[in-house]
């Protein structure tokens, strides 16, 4: 399965990169959310979005609502990885149809718990 | 920490909690009474370990026991025994309680509260139908420490981020800044007391469902073949115990089978 991780910061991109590639996801990497448009409509078989919410050019909320604006895009999964941890602000993301939500910082087993969340209950 | 300190924790274990602590664990320990050192203004583990030598230390005792024995936890800790409970295991239970209308649950560990919570959580998102049921909800533990926290329900940005459904934890949690404080509804479904499983037991009621994940790993095998003796006893016929992944109950009680059908853990009774 192909996730595409969507993350301004290249550190933030090497801690996750590993995680998802030991649970067997090819993974395609962008710099912000035009970026990650642009690499989805490339893969549009994409499973799974890993997107972080602060960044230039296109933020991440933006991007979650652009990719549910399309119906191409409709089976894919998209967790927010993100610095925003306010009520309010999760509320947004999900509203705009984002499947889970990680609040950073967050570890390894942080990350795998949240990614078994949407494989097993299908959030 | 001398051979003679790690001994010392060793046999008390042993004898108040019948906890068996292996040979190399002395990490486990510098890493669980340090911060209950420095708590009580000692230098050192070796030195709190000396306070527990002298007479009269009954008390200090009880705080190592607790600081031992808490363990890992978070919500929905290992996914596939909540899963089955969803999927399975509540909706053929409430099918089979449908006249009676009452269920009851043990959490025979509580730790600080995220697998009780995390049953109430299902119970009170996916089970709209047990409105107007009879819940018995019993979570226990052997930690004070851990019942208050359990009490109090108010968990870290860490605690929460670990394995809780983010739809979950906008619709049941309060944010207080960077802490997050479960609703009182689903607080007050739970009756958190104290019980160490290795003492005598009160009296209990039957149950449906008894939950003793990463318990047993702790007690020695005559202690384990006790526990589930008397779980045995209070276990109603079509009710499930619901084990740890490193747990069994072979070769220590042949009353069980385990349900081989269903992921996470279930064992029923055998039929007699």
């Amino acid at each position: 399965m192909r996730t595409l991780l969507i993350d301004d910061s290249r550190a933030v991109r090497a801690f996750i990169r590993p995680i998802l590639r030991e649970l067997n996801f090819e993974v395609i990497e962008a710099g912000n959310g035009q970026e990650g448009l642009d690499r989805l409509r490339e893969f549009p078989d994409t499973a799974l979005i890993l997107v972080d919410w602060n960044m230039p050019v296109m933020d991440g909320l933006e991007f979650v609502c652009a990719v549910r604006a399309d119906q191409n895009f409709d089976a894919v999964r998209i967790v927010m990885v993100t610095t925003e941890t306010e009520s309010e602000q999760m509320n947004r993301a999900m509203m705009a149809g984002a499947n889970e939500y990680v609040m950073k910082p967050f570890t390894r087993d942080v990350l795998v718990a949240k990614l078994s969340l949407l494989d097993v209950f299908g959030a | 920490m001398t051979a003679r300190d790690y001994s010392c924790v060793v046999t008390l274990l042993l004898d108040r909690s019948s906890i068996v602590l292996e040979a190399g664990k002395e990490y486990l320990v510098e890493a669980r009474l340090w911060p209950l050192a420095r708590r009580h203004g000692l230098a050192s583990v070796s030195e709190f370990i000396q306070r527990l030598r002298a007479p009269g230390s009954g008390g200090l005792i009880e705080e190592m026991v607790e600081a031992m024995v808490t363990t890992e936890t978070s919500f929905f800790r290992d996914i596939h025994p909540f899963k089955t409970l969803l999927d399975t295991v509540l909706p053929e239970l409430i099918a089979a309680r449908r006249n009676d209308r009452c269920l009851a649950i043990w959490c025979a560990a509580s730790s600080s509260g995220q697998e009780p919570y995390t049953i109430a959580l299902i119970l009170r998102e996916y089970f709209p139908e047990l409105a107007d049921w009879k819940i018995t909800f019993q979570s226990t533990d052997l930690s004070h420490d851990m019942l208050r926290r359990c009490r109090a329900g108010n968990y870290s940005q860490l605690e929460v981020n670990r394995g809780l459904p983010v739809a979950l934890l906008m619709k049941y949690f309060r944010q207080e800044g960077a802490r997050w404080q479960i609703r009182d509804d689903v607080r007050e479904m739970i009756d958190f007391q104290p019980i160490n499983l290795a003492e005598p037991w009160p009296a209990m009621q039957p149950f449906d469902l008894i939950f003793l994940r990463n318990v047993m790993i702790y007690f020695d095998v005559e202690t384990k073949k006790s526990i589930l003796a008397q779980i045995s006893r209070i276990l109603r016929p079509d009710g499930y115990l619901i084990l740890g992944g490193a747990e069994t109950t072979f070769y220590l009680d042949v009353s069980y089978k385990r349900v081989e059908s269903l992921k996470g853990g279930y064992y029923r009774l055998a039929a007699k």
